[in-house]
């Protein structure tokens, strides 16, 4: 096995890897503001649709990010209103806006069908980017790296700052929170749009990075592995990042596997295909048996906050 | 024309309720009221695609005379196939086209409940008598790509992004490398089944681990153009699927094997309203301008559109059939004598790999 191949195989893997990253490390931090927001999936589809819509237009890809974030967060903003103002059943609003972000990403994308987008420009120099083995380490679209940058400035903020504090403690024990004067649903509201950002980039992450096409349904489901990732993560940055990664290994063992074929023939290729599930459902197993009693989940997840009570 | 998409009913009751409103449009009682169910979306830019373009060259056709409603992501198997097929027959459609293999049993099933409905079932071989199957014999066009692989590939190694291990699919390799083995005896294609015929990342994901690998060339038996795009990137040659895909490889996609729907649709509906419609089980393939080649990419060598084309001619007056024998199979085993011809039954429940194809089946 040679330098190279190596070097393209960890490549493949952090690319995988990145918009789960990307999108889970929002929803952490929504779900650790107490708030579980099931609408990843549909969120990434309007990131990547935005995205690839304003790319096409302007000609600029961090244009396209940058509206991408918006659109995340604004669709963020229906479940917020639903959720949050309005109390309704988190699970529920945030199933909808799945199907909603489905539906809107597939009209919205109609006119950009058949299309490519100019790909993004090098963040170093492209003797390091091309380089058959450097580029593992300076070859990456710049979301690579935004994804890393994010995870550190997500574990500092939650672990170090005050405003981490608060928005852990309102995802903890809404009352106490919102008794000692912090605006539990303000809080709620910024996660969430904060979450609904992240996911917007993640879904731009495909359309503009991975697969620079506009297709209906181009996300086919990561959302959902981004979901499982914040569970398998324990709620922790770092975790998560791990958790993604490995995630990545599977999924690109899995399309190595098959096309390489010999000793991997001895499994059959629905096998592969359910490697990755498989991981999944196995370190959670893992997780469940060392936990023990405390789970690590915020105390208040999922459960409406509503002042007068 | 009435749009309905699975998408809008799932969103709201709304979508829902209007359905029963549907068989009220009685407006042109002569109109022939024709269903669609559709695997996935026509934005998928390949299977769907082709067959929302046979639909709109029917109706651009037929005009006045025929009432089309299409409904999307019906899937490739499930419950939900049976009831779309159903709820369409209920709406008063006279002729529905199931557009994918996974609806065949469906098909039978609710064409024998409502027996005044004429049912087509695409790819399929159960038959009944107002249910009729029709295929298009896409294997010839892989014939024609495989002879470019053959010619255009230095390492001889090609990569096929497949989807099932069905016969159709299983077919279509087995024609590629038999093409390309014509050209170099030692071509391996290493082929792999994705268990999806529409998710881009894993499309794009397959065909960069084969480059990896060594593949020099890629070609796609699953429905996005994303393996286009990303050989458009890397300087790889590749091939369309279903639809022209030039667009997203001005440069290294050499050609697109189209899957042309539209002269079959006008066929049928033509028949049903002269009442001469008889169940049949028509496989039409380049001659019949059921499968297009389009133009070669003029980064295709002159000679090497010489080879293709005369594969092509070949198959168009008949002198050619890429399962002529002698062929063996992946295990060196003698699969098709030589002189003989593997008939129509013999291809439509093809289930051996020829040799020179890798494979985890």
């Amino acid at each position: 096995m040679s330098a190279e191949f190596l070097v393209a195989i960890v490549y493949a893997i952090v690319l995988v890897a990145t918009p789960i990253l990307l999108a889970g490390l929002g929803e952490l931090v929504v779900e650790k503001s107490g708030v579980l927001n099931l609408g990843v999936e549909g969120m990434m589809l309007i990131g990547a649709v935005t995205g690839f819509a304003v790319t096409s237009l302007s000609g600029n890809a961090y244009l396209g990010v940058l509206a991408a974030a918006f659109a995340g967060s604004a669709a963020s903003m229906i479940f917020g209103f639903l959720t949050l103002t309005l109390s309704a059943n988190q699970v529920a609003t945030g199933l909808a806006l799945t199907i909603f972000g489905g539906g809107f990403s597939a009209l919205a994308g109609k006119s950009f069908l058949g299309k490519t987008v100019p790909a993004f420009t090098q963040l170093f120099p492209t003797e390091l980017a091309t380089h058959p083995i450097w580029r593992v380490i300076f070859g990456y679209s710049p979301l690579v790296y935004l994804s890393l940058i994010m995870c550190v400035g997500i574990a500092w903020f939650l672990k170090r700052t005050r405003a981490g504090l608060i928005l852990r403690a309102v995802g903890e024990n809404d009352l106490s929170a919102h008794s000692i004067g912090y605006s539990v649903i303000g809080v709620r509201y910024l996660a969430v749009a904060f979450g609904g950002a992240m996911a917007g980039i993640a879904g731009s992450m495909f359309s503009l990075v991975l697969t620079p096409i506009w297709a209906e349904g181009l996300t086919a489901g990561r959302g959902w592995i981004a979901l499982a990732l914040v569970v398998f993560s324990a709620w922790k940055p770092y975790r998560l990042l791990v958790g993604a990664y490995i995630f990545g290994a599977v999924m690109t063992l899995e399309v190595h596997a098959k096309a390489a074929g010999g000793v991997f023939s001895a499994l059959p290729s629905e096998f592969w295909a359910a490697l990755p599930y498989l991981a999944t459902v196995l370190v959670l197993v893992i997780i469940s048996l060392r936990r023990g009693s405390s789970s690590g989940a915020p105390a208040c997840l999922g459960r409406p906050f509503i002042p007068s009570a | 024309m009435t749009m309905i998409t699975r998408r809008t009913i799932l969103k709201g009751g709304v979508a829902l309720a209007a359905l029963p409103a549907l068989p009220g449009i009685a407006l042109g009682q002569e109109k022939l009221k024709v269903g669609f169910a559709y695997l996935a979306v026509p934005g998928d830019y390949g299977w769907t695609y082709a067959h929302d373009q046979g639909a709109n060259d029917l109706i651009a056709a037929l005009g006045d005379k025929v009432e089309v409603t299409k409904v999307e992501n019906v899937g490739e198997a499930g419950p939900n196939v049976e009831r779309v097929l159903r709820e369409l027959a209920q709406q008063g459609n006279k002729l529905i086209f199931a557009t994918t293999f996974g609806h065949m049993e469906a098909a039978v099933k609710v064409s024998a409940e409502f027996p005044d409905v004429i049912f087509e079932h695409c790819t399929g071989y159960m038959t009944g008598p107002n249910l009729g199957t029709y295929n298009a014999r896409f294997y010839e066009g892989r014939a024609v790509i495989g002879t470019i692989a053959g010619h255009m590939s230095k390492a001889g190694v090609a990569g096929y992004i497949a989807s099932f291990p069905i016969p159709e699919v299983v077919m279509g390799m087995n024609a590629f490398v038999l093409a390309a083995r014509k050209v170099n005896p030692n071509f391996v294609l290493k082929a792999a089944y994705l268990s999806t015929w529409f998710d881009p990342a894993k499309e794009g994901a397959q065909a960069q681990a084969f480059i990896d690998q060594g593949c020099d060339v890629i070609t796609q038996h699953t429905d996005s153009p994303a393996p286009v795009e990303l050989c458009e990137r890397l300087g790889i040659p590749c091939f369309g699927q279903a639809s022209d895909m030039a667009a997203f490889g001005p440069k290294m996609c050499l050609t697109s094997i189209v899957d042309n729907w539209g002269p079959h649709y006008i066929k049928t509906a033509e028949a049903v309203i002269a009442g001469t419609w008889q169940p049949a089980q028509p496989w039409e393939g380049i001659k019949d301008g059921a499968v297009l080649i389009t133009p070669y990419n003029d980064t295709v060598p002159a000679d090497v559109q010489a080879a293709a084309d005369a594969v092509k001619q070949g198959q168009i007056d008949g002198s050619f059939h890429i399962f002529t024998g002698p062929i063996k199979d992946k295990d060196g085993n003698e699969f098709v004598p030589a002189g003989t011809t593997l008939d129509d039954g013999a291809l439509l429940s093809m289930q051996t790999y020829v040799e020179g194809i890798e494979v985890i089946e």
